[in-house]
């Protein structure tokens, strides 16, 4: 039963994946990749690892993916000029992937398994204990360091794109919601008598601050990369 | 009976009836959730609400059904059909299949899992599918900005909902459902972690996409959203979908905060009610809040939506959950 | 500070919010304001303007002398009268056609009428399912001011003062 659940669930992996290279569509793709991710994740779960198979799919499936079929969709795709270099650029691809393969046959030729390799793969988790509480241990027990050291890797990764991204126009026009909040009393509510003007009531609003001396319009400069959208 | 249940047949036979047992009275919640809504929200306006069809207008849903299921079913040219057919049904089944491991009781789940909490949150992470493929292949640019805009509004909030189930986990420590209920037989998470509660609500509010998150439907500016294209049943599979997202929501909720089958009190006239009572209650409280909410507050603007995710929920959860961590291990109340 | 620590608590206890939920729920438990139509009504004005109706004097003779201002008043153009004299010598309509689906519903053919024949009654239910029933002819108009002469008596006196 498992064993024939196992074949399923590869034999769709496989075929999924040979179509996420092959389907023309690249939202198709997408979609294909997703039904990949769905049948690695049910491999994880027939071999035990549940945790790792939900994980797969909250990050890699609802996440990843589905900031990939966001680019994707917007994407305007030209398929016909995709395919117009193919014949050009197919001996250089047909040369590194030789290399790559040979490289492949050289790493798995001279392979050699550590002594208790063996005995790890036949036990992963330690006996009594549920592989997420094992994977706990491991990762903030055991290496909490090497975890910590990798979190702030993708932390300066993320602040770098964060950095290189954001261009704060002078122009832009932001919302200070606390500012627009705390205005509670700088106008004031009246009801006006019937038929009153103006100079009845007074003026009703405070003190505007005088707006900022116009400055001459900047020349654009040379050097000024980018440019405006 | 025993030796039948034990053969491949009667596992199977069991399976289904479990199934039926848990969806028929789900789908009839569904149905009258939408009366309920109409109801409710009716009555905040100083309307009626429907009350022709039926007694108190009850049999509105099968009228609103039938009515469905004799339109037709119109696919646009230009569509991707396969597709177009596909999306409502992923969402109304996916709807559907997260409630093979909700607790309704103790022991009243038909797979109690170890990574419960996990299945749901990815279950709930996997319905921006739906709504993201209607919206590609309908074709029309009002589904698809509907659907881009479902798409960054889910993966947002599911940010600061995944640290809301982290910080509960942590007081449990176990991720199994009916464990994280068992721990709240003395007293509900929602006393201790009362501001991770209402955070956890507004998430589940946006995650369904309902008001005052609706925006990717925002009928003033996108028409209809996601759905604009679809009619007859599937819309009404989509329409279901959304519904039986929202209880869905309020059960995690339930679960998480509100004590499961617990009552709210152990004492005579309360805990009279059987459990699946009070978790069905506790479910219908929830839901009356979601509309409640509806009724009240207007729509959010597309900035300031992702602005109370990332720049409020965010930090606000993330600082709440080093908080409570800090706590638990100065008093000692990990749990082992 | 004092402000800004009260600014603070409010925007962390959600006040705004709280008291909106507030607001919404005091409403939900108040009596409603719509009729159930068909079996609840609206008061009406009495110069509410309906179906028309041609009246006849107490002792059954008709009130239209075929004067035909309303038709030359009516801006929809949804009058149509045809007149001769009666055998006795005074001048009655043979034909006094209103098309419904014409009329605005002006009530300037009320105002016009020297006799008060022709009036607009209470009556707003004469939905029909064919154009064709809604081209009232005299017999129709007749019948109807039979049939509701108690009540647009009574509507014309209400209104007298202000005329």
């Amino acid at each position: 039963m498992t064993v024939a659940a196992f074949y399923l669930f590869a034999a769709v992996l496989v075929a999924s994946a040979v179509m996420v290279v092959t389907s023309r569509n690249p939202v198709h793709s997408v979609l294909f990749l997703i039904l990949a991710f769905f049948n690695a994740a049910a491999l994880f779960l027939i071999a035990g690892a549940e945790f790792l198979a939900m994980i797969l799919v909250i990050v890699y499936v609802g996440a990843v993916a589905v900031l990939f079929l966001f680019v994707v969709m917007m994407l305007d795709v030209d398929f016909a000029k995709l395919r117009e270099g193919f014949q050009r650029y197919a001996p250089i691809g047909g040369v590194v992937g030789a290399i790559l393969f040979l490289e492949l046959v050289l790493v798995f030729g001279t392979w050699t398994f550590a002594t208790d390799a063996a005995g790890l793969r036949l036990n992963p988790t330690p006996e009594g204990v549920d592989n997420t509480r094992a994977l706990g241990r491991i990762l903030y027990t055991d290496h909490v360091f090497l975890f910590q050291l990798a979190g702030l890797i993708l932390l300066v990764a993320m602040i770098g794109a964060i950095v290189l991204t954001l261009r704060g126009k002078p122009t832009s026009k932001r919302q200070d919601v606390a500012r627009q909040i705390a205005r509670a009393g700088s106008v004031n509510l009246r009801q006006p008598p019937l038929g009153a003007g103006l100079g009845q009531i007074g003026i009703e609003r405070p003190p505007v601050e005088p707006p900022p001396e116009a400055k001459p319009k900047q020349v654009e400069h040379a050097g000024h990369g980018g440019g405006h959208h | 009976m025993e030796g039948f249940l034990a053969t491949p047949v009667g596992i199977l036979a069991l399976t289904v009836a479990q199934a039926m047992a848990l969806l028929v009275p789900l789908l009839i919640m569904v149905a009258y959730l939408t009366w309920a809504e109409r109801k409710v929200l009716a009555a905040m306006q100083l309307r009626r609400g429907p009350n022709v069809v039926g007694p108190f207008g009850l049999l509105q849903p099968f009228a609103d059904a039938l009515k469905m299921l004799m339109k037709e079913t119109i696919i646009p040219a230009g569509a991707s059909r396969v597709l177009f057919i596909l999306a409502p049904m992923i969402t109304f089944m996916l709807a559907m299949l997260a409630w093979a491991v909700i607790p309704v009781n103790d022991g009243w789940a038909i797979a109690d899992i170890n990574v419960g909490i996990l299945y749901l949150f990815a279950i709930s992470s996997l319905g921006v599918y739906g709504i993201i493929i209607a919206g590609w292949a309908s074709n029309s640019k009002y589904a698809f900005l509907g659907a881009l805009r479902s798409a960054a509004q889910m993966v947002s909030y599911e940010v600061s909902m995944g640290f809301v189930i982290v910080t509960v986990l942590m007081c449990v420590g176990s991720l199994n459902l009916t464990d994280i209920v068992r721990a709240q037989a003395d007293m509900w998470f929602i006393i201790p972690l009362f501001p991770m509660f209402v955070i956890m609500f507004i998430s589940a509010l946006a995650e369904t996409n309902r008001a005052p998150f609706d925006l990717p439907e925002g009928e003033s500016e996108l028409v209809a959203g996601f759905f604009v294209e679809y009619s007859s049943m599937s819309f009404a599979l989509f329409f279901l979908g959304e519904y039986a997202n929202m209880i869905l929501m309020s059960a995690l909720i339930t679960i998480l905060f509100l004590g499961g089958w617990y009552p709210p009190l152990d004492v005579a006239p309360l805990n009279w009610i059987p459990g699946p009572m009070w978790f069905v209650f506790k479910i219908c409280f929830c839901l009356f809040v979601f509309i409640w909410v509806r009724a009240t507050f207007p729509r959010y603007r597309y900035d300031q939506l992702m602005r109370l995710g990332w720049k409020v929920f965010l930090p606000f959860s993330l600082a709440w959950l080093v908080i409570t961590a800090a706590a638990l291990k100065l008093f000692g109340w990990l749990p082992a | 500070m004092a402000i800004t620590l009260d600014r603070v608590a409010r925007s962390f206890l959600l006040a705004e919010l709280v008291s909106g939920m507030a607001l919404t729920l005091r409403y939900f438990f108040k009596p409603k304001a719509t009729l159930r139509y068909p079996y609840e009504k609206a008061p009406l004005s009495p110069r509410f303007k309906g179906e028309h109706a041609l009246r006849r004097y107490p002792n059954g003779e008709e009130r239209c002398i075929a004067c035909k201002l309303c038709e030359a008043i009516c801006p929809a153009l949804a009058i149509t009268i045809e007149a001769e004299p009666r055998e006795d010598g005074s001048r009655r309509t043979t034909r006094y056609d209103i098309d419904m689906t014409k009329c605005i519903y002006c009530g300037m053919c009320e105002e016009a009428c020297p006799v008060d024949a022709i009036v607009e009654g209470p009556n707003l239910e004469f939905a029909t399912e064919t154009r064709e029933e809604l081209i009232y002819n005299k017999e129709r108009l007749l019948d109807n001011g039979d049939r509701w002469e108690a009540v647009l008596a009574k509507r014309l006196e209400l209104d007298a003062p202000y005329r």
